[in-house]
């Protein structure tokens, strides 16, 4: 702000009445000050996301490696080798089932929380910042609570399973593909709840008080209210929010990079882990490739995203 | 309908449901809280109550701040957090403004591209990102991830100033505007101070989100001493297979601190923030 405070404002004493006649200086108007103002930004945006982008794809259609000058135009073999690659399959595979198998329970989980603390109650300011804290403190770092939950030998989950005489042996939540895929499911689940929590109590308290009262006195039962009452008012908040979570989850890698990097033997990888590790390998007209294929999806999520946002008036 | 507040109901719709989902979404940081107190020792005896805390120690901690690089991870955080929020403030101040006060062709266009650049995730473009970072000289330099990270910044932070600025009437900038006072001046003198809350709340967000940014940090930043914090933690302090769990623990709750308190008060914000120009337009 300060920054933009010291902006040299500079206008001639006479520049004034003539602005009030309806002529103001070039620089003064509205349509070339608002492109004025976007160029710093849009500078930003241009270095830093347009031209890697295109930069991306190019890449993509070369077999460039780190560490070498040269390379070679393959055109669309890096695709072609993707969709022949076992462990890419299970790469789309996982980052499906992680984002739409997740998402149900977050919006559910969600709702129920929302509609728990759209309850007046001692202490509710404290408790909703309280419970918001798995959305808020940094992924890398809260899902290092759950690698320990998740361990195999130290895990306090085995533990208290053990000890109720649940199992004999402690669960190996990141072992194999199957039981580490449920358990970054798990915590990607907790992770979310809040962020679906909150969207939707602030739709919640967007809901006519008066309705809710009118349509009780015409003897609607609480479960009527909410399908009549409710449900309609908060639908367009919880569709945003879900298609932000699919986008969301979908281009994940921090809780997965940390629980299991990918593994064991690659069963767990999302196009973001997969593209990284085989940035790693060097190969990096083969990882372009990997994490420009989530492109499509990303755009067909986005286009349904912007219908619901600019339809919500 | 007034008699069915009883004390039985209110357990069953409030205080059971808030106790169940407290112990989900708050166990694995109490677990966290009671490993950074533990001896070594300790925590590696699988027989005795993991959850028991005979005698806590801060021994952790301490190493944490003596024997790692932890300080410097949070001046690294500190520098590139600040850099990068204070130039998508500028960007995002005049970009927000342009956007929800003035008419001019191309500005509804312009709306939508920004909202969708806020959907575009680092794991699609931090591998050429690299290329670009590695081509300007920027690798392992905080101006790396101070220019980049306004990558995803800018677009939230515009998307949220300007349904702020779309609140602030008209008439007084008007007013303004009739007495002689160049558009500028207008801005500057009337519309931003109102508009601080905004603008605040907005610097908060945008603290936070670079706070908690792990993949850009990781690939740009992280090699030697130059690591941000969540970077630092899950690189540096598991090593190998050798798990320090206690420090690793200490680090998560000190690392955590800053973006806790930030985004405790201004929650409602960010979800007015990503519906602001929807319910506006």
């Amino acid at each position: 702000m300060s920054a933009s405070r010291a902006e040299p404002t500079v206008t001639p004493a006479v520049a004034a009445p003539e602005a009030r006649q309806g002529r103001p200086a070039p620089w003064d108007r509205e349509e070339v000050l608002a492109w004025l103002f976007m160029v710093p930004g849009l500078l930003v945006l241009l270095l830093f996301m347009a031209y890697p982008f295109v930069l991306g794809i190019t890449i993509s259609l070369t077999d460039k490696m780190i560490g070498f000058k040269d390379y070679a135009w393959v055109g669309l073999d890096n695709y072609r080798m993707l969709l022949s690659d076992p462990t890419f399959r299970m790469t789309v595979a996982n980052t499906f089932i992680y984002s739409f198998v997740t998402v149900p329970f977050k919006l559910l989980l969600g709702l129920g929380l929302a509609l728990v603390l759209n309850q007046t109650f001692i202490g509710s300011r404290f408790v909703r910042a309280g419970l918001l804290l798995p959305w808020i403190v940094p992924t890398a770092i809260s899902s290092l609570a759950w690698l320990m939950l998740f361990d195999s030998v130290l895990s306090p989950i085995s533990w208290v399973l053990k000890d109720w005489g649940l199992i004999s042996q402690n669960i190996n939540f990141l072992g194999d593909r199957v039981n580490a895929l449920a358990s970054l499911c798990v915590a990607n689940i907790w992770r979310g709840i809040p962020f679906f929590a909150v969207s939707i109590l602030a739709g919640l308290q967007a809901v006519p008080q008066e309705l809710h009262e009118a349509s009780a006195l015409d003897g609607a039962s609480s479960l009527g209210r909410f399908r009549a009452v409710t449900l309609p008012t908060i639908r367009p908040i919880v569709v945003i929010t879900t298609l932000f979570s699919i986008i969301w989850t979908f281009s994940d890698f921090q809780l997965i990079y940390v629980l299991t990097k990918g593994g064991p033997a690659g069963g767990t990888h999302v196009f973001g882990t997969y593209a990284y590790q085989t940035m790693g390998y060097s190969a990096l007209g083969q990882a372009a490739a990997i994490a420009l294929s989530m492109f499509p999806f990303l755009a067909v999520f986005a286009a349904v995203l912007l219908r619901y946002v600019r339809a919500d008036d | 309908m007034v008699g069915s507040n009883t004390v039985s109901n209110r357990l069953l719709k409030l205080w059971l449901p808030l106790a169940g989902y407290s112990v989900f979404l708050l166990f694995p940081f109490a677990w966290m809280l009671i490993v950074s107190l533990k001896p070594d020792a300790a925590l590696l005896d699988t027989r005795v109550n993991p959850f028991a805390l005979p005698h806590p120690t801060l021994k952790n901690y301490a190493y944490l701040l003596s024997q790692t690089d932890f300080p410097r991870w949070v001046l690294n955080t500190m520098i590139v957090t600040v850099g990068a929020t204070v130039l998508s403030l500028f960007c995002s101040i005049l970009i927000g403004y342009a956007l929800g006060r003035f008419r001019f062709r191309g500005g509804d266009t312009m709306g939508i591209v920004i909202f969708l650049l806020y959907l575009v995730p680092p794991t699609l473009l931090f591998i050429p990102l690299s290329q670009v970072v590695s081509r300007f000289g920027l690798y392992n330099s905080y101006w790396s991830l101070i220019l980049i990270y306004p990558t995803f910044l800018i677009p939230f932070a515009s998307w949220l100033l300007m349904g702020y600025f779309r609140t602030i009437s008209k008439e007084l900038e008007d007013a303004a505007l009739v007495d002689g006072a160049t558009r500028l001046q207008a801005m500057l003198k009337i519309v931003i101070p109102l508009a601080g809350p905004g603008v605040l709340s907005a610097a908060i967000f945008c603290f936070t989100l670079a706070w908690n940014e792990f993949l850009y940090a990781l690939v740009f930043m992280g090699s030697g001493k130059m690591k941000t914090v969540p970077v630092g933690v899950v690189s540096d302090l598991i090593k190998a297979d050798v798990y320090f769990w206690g420090s690793l623990m200490a680090a998560g709750i000190l690392g955590s601190v800053p973006v806790a308190i930030a985004y405790a008060f201004l929650v409602d914000n960010y979800v007015s923030g990503l519906t602001a120009g929807a319910t506006k337009g």
